[in-house]
């Protein structure tokens, strides 16, 4: 028998489908499970029952089940599980696994099916869950005999967890949960030989990297969510890497915390509302280390403008990353961590003349000297910039997380909160989902019992998932929902004042609920806070509450959020606040920008 | 709206493609398993690649292994894109962009071939006339009767077309192809 995780794994021997199910999750070190039951999946649900090695976290509805799973996976480098019936149970699945796929969460999908000699018929509750899913999973499995079964699961994992980590999903026929077969454990387990992600770089792309990077005059880092998905040790080298090398970095969103936002050299976010400083660097630097990020849409603004006089460097464990938006001088294939290795013991090797930088580094100051996020206080209601900074003072000296849904309230998140860890800050970025934040948040409080676990939430997202507050009830999971409640969905209503013209066509959160009121019908805690000089008081008594909050921040209504990088516009040509004048608002964007958001 | 503009694609900032296309034959590896072929076509579909041509039968009976033959067009910079994510699909053990291996050993072109059968239909002078073509095309008559032929003929891309133009005066009915199916020249096979 062999040792995984510090369990006695099982030998081969005979079990029902359902059975190893349960024994595949053991075997492969999981603990925690999100899921919801229905027809298809019983048998597993049985097993479950008679066995408490693995806690099962039953949500209210699959969405949610996949988002915890990626607040879990995200906040912990572990890989995030999810169990959902057949059908409507799948298909509520849907969300959370491109969410997971476009943010390379690792997130194993268990589903039920229909049995086996139905499949086709329009049985009840079938549908074609591989054939739904195909796109949005780094693979998928049906599962058509019970003896195939415990490999595809242990399969799953080291998909999902391997290389570019991602979301798969393992579909099961009802009479293959109770078919009797053979279990193989997972160092027993036959491994497809098709799939051999990249984990080494090969020295050569290395050495002509770190070349390139000491005889440059202008470097930047734009480092991303592959440097944490990597592990904690490879922040640590890109610590070490900017510490040896003077260069200052910018993050993507997914990124932030792998460099400390209070660090030397930290020029914050970049992107459509990143800072003045980062996106100035991005265009003016004459060398480019990417890595772990993916030259994303809202990262490079107009592609044909994007840091037009750098060489740039990428290093990325996904092959197909490289040259699809960009084109790169020197590609680096390989595990971000591996490669800030190897880079840090090069750097190291020779010798560079720090003081070459100097120029460059005082540009830099200049830049900062704009102080792109500066807004306008306000006695008498609370900016929502203001707002974000108060949390952070009040919480940033214990252990916490944030997580986010999407909006304006993301973008202040991000700009705002100083994230000095990395797994830190769970936020759905790539397919911008609302609805993530809350449920991420229970995920998170499920592996970090005693964290402090807040969810930056806006007015119109945190609807779509609030059920779940039920969930952080039942599990006496104390996440904190902090909404920044500005009576719209701020960033469509920012969009609109942009695009259209300020016809503010819908977005408008007309009906909103009482959301103490709802706090307190869940079984939470609901505060209110409306003034600027009861805030501090009011987030504290958040803090110090036990169990779930919800915080009903009401915030300056109409605040938009800059810098801003119009689209269509390049790195150059952003919006700072001091300029968002109405008419400069109005003209932002032109005519032919306006068709490409 | 401007309709001059160029519409709202996928991407967000559009630049206009200024590379031009060029034709590859792609040779792709994979596992022969259920759904091997809809992850290959959902990726095309979805991404927006074109597809020409596709074929596929398994060519390794022991290992379950399929060859599946992708004639596709872009620029470049997408065929290079098409590629990586093509070997990004669990199943697929291999991909080769035939164009590119021809080109290395010195060959302008893979060889490349395909079939087809073709009905046509006639009496007197055409049909007379259909028999002598196939016969000259080197086609093989696999059914007929007084009525009708069925022609079967193999060739490059270009010679099946040709074949097809000339028989459509002469009573064609129908045709079926099989796309393209290539190898590249030499000694070696795709995994060396
Ligand atoms: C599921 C989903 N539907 C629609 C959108 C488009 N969208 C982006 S931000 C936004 C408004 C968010 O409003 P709110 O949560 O109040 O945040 P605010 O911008 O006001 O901070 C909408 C509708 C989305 N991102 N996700
Ligand atoms: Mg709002």
């Amino acid at each position: 028998m062999a040792e995984k995780n510090g369990r006695r794994e099982a030998g081969a021997r005979q079990m029902t489908g359902a059975e190893m199910v349960v024994q595949a999750l053991i075997d492969n070190g999981v603990t925690d499970i999100f899921g919801y039951p229905g027809g298809a999946v019983l048998p597993i649900y049985d097993e479950i029952f008679q066995q408490e090695t693995v806690r099962h976290i039953l949500v209210r509805h699959e969405q949610g089940a996949g988002h915890m799973a990626e607040g879990y996976a995200r906040s912990t480098g572990r890989c995030g599980v999810m169990l959902v019936t057949s059908g409507p149970g799948a298909t509520n699945a849907v969300t959370p696994l491109q969410d997971a796929l476009m943010d390379s969460i690792p997130l194993v999908c268990i589903a039920g099916q229909v049995p086996t000699s139905v499949i086709g018929s329009d049985a009840f509750q079938e549908c074609d869950t591989v054939g739904v899913t195909r796109p949005c999973t780094k693979h998928n499995w049906l599962v058509r005999h019970v003896d195939e079964l415990s490999e595809v699961m242990h399969e799953a994992f080291r998909i999902a967890t391997t290389g570019r980590p991602g979301p798969v999903l393992v579909d099961i026929p009802k009479d293959i949960q109770f078919a009797t077969g053979t279990y193989i454990p997972p160092s027993a387990a036959r491994r497809r030989t098709s799939y051999q992600p990249a984990t080494r770089s090969r020295a050569d792309t290395v050495r002509e990297a770190i070349e390139l990077l000491r005889n440059a005059k202008k470097p930047v880092i734009y480092s991303g969510g592959g440097v944490i998905n990597s592990g904690l040790e490879a922040s640590h080298l890109l610590r070490e890497f900017v510490q040896i090398t003077d260069f200052p970095i910018t993050s993507t969103l997914m990124g932030l915390g792998a460099y400390p936002a209070s660090g030397e050299r930290w020029l914050g976010m970049l992107g459509m509302h990143g800072t003045y400083e980062a996106n100035m660097a991005m265009h003016d630097c004459d060398v480019m280390l990417c890595v772990g990020a993916r030259f994303d849409d809202r990262i490079t603004g107009r592609l044909d403008a994007f840091s037009p006089h750098s060489r740039k460097i990428h290093v990325d464990i996904d092959p197909s990353s490289i040259n699809k938006i960009v084109h790169v001088d020197v590609p680096i294939i390989g595990d971000c961590g591996h490669v800030l290795e190897d880079m840090v013991r090069l750097w190291r090797a020779g010798s560079a003349d720090k003081s070459r930088l100097k120029p460059w580094l005082e540009q830099i100051d200049s830049w900062k000297a704009r102080n792109c996020l500066a807004y306008t206080p306000n006695d008498d209601v609370i900016m929502p910039q203001y707002a974000i900074q108060r949390l952070y003072e009040l919480t940033k000296d214990r252990k916490t997380f944030i997580t986010t849904e999407v909006g304006q309230h993301q973008m202040w998140a991000a700009q705002f909160y100083g994230f000095e860890e990395p797994n830190r800050w769970m936020t759905s970025g790539g397919l911008g989902t609302m609805g993530y934040g809350l449920p991420a948040a229970v995920g998170v409080a499920a592996a970090h019992p005693d964290a402090l676990v807040v969810d930056i939430a806006g007015d119109a997202s945190v609807q779509m998932t609030m059920q779940e507050i039920s969930t952080a009830i039942q599990y006496d999971l104390p996440v904190k929902i902090f909404i920044l409640n500005n009576h719209y969905m701020g960033m469509v209503r920012q969009w609109q004042q942009l695009l259209h013209g300020n016809r503010l066509s819908h977005s408008y959160s007309e009906a909103l609920p009482d959301f103490v009121k709802m706090a307190e019908a869940f079984g939470a805690t609901g505060i209110h806070c409306a003034k600027p000089d009861d805030l501090d008081d009011a987030i504290t008594q958040m803090i110090e509450t036990p169990g779930p909050v919800i915080f009903d921040c009401e915030v300056a209504n109409l605040a938009n959020c800059f810098p801003m990088i119009p689209s269509g516009k390049a790195h150059n040509e952003m919006l700072l606040p001091d300029e968002a004048s109405d008419d400069a608002v109005s003209k932002a964007i032109d005519r032919e920008g306006a068709q490409l958001v | 709206m401007n309709v001059k503009l160029q519409p709202p694609a996928s991407a967000y900032f559009i630049t206009k493609e200024t590379e031009s296309a060029e034709r590859r034959t792609l040779s792709v590896l994979v596992d022969n398993e259920p759904g091997v072929l809809a992850r290959v076509i959902g990726l095309f579909s979805g991404r927006g690649y074109n597809i020409e041509s596709l074929t596929v039968s398994e060519t390794e009976h022991e290992k379950h292994l399929s060859r599946i033959t992708i004639v596709t067009s872009g620029p470049p910079h997408v065929l290079e894109q098409i590629r990586h994510q093509l070997e990004r699909i669990v199943p697929v053990h291999r991909v080769v962009d035939l164009n590119l291996t021809a080109l290395s050993k010195g060959h302008d072109k893979p060889i490349e071939r395909e079939l087809a059968l073709v009905k046509v239909a006639g009496t007197g002078e055409k049909r007379v006339e259909a028999l002598r073509l196939c016969e000259a095309f080197r086609g093989t008559v696999i059914d007929a009767n007084t009525e009708h032929f069925i022609f079967e003929i193999t060739g490059r891309v270009s010679k099946i077309e040709q074949f097809i133009a000339i028989m459509a005066p002469l009573g064609l009915i129908e045709v079926c192809r099989t796309g393209v199916v290539a190898l590249s020249r030499g000694a070696e096979g795709m995994l060396e």
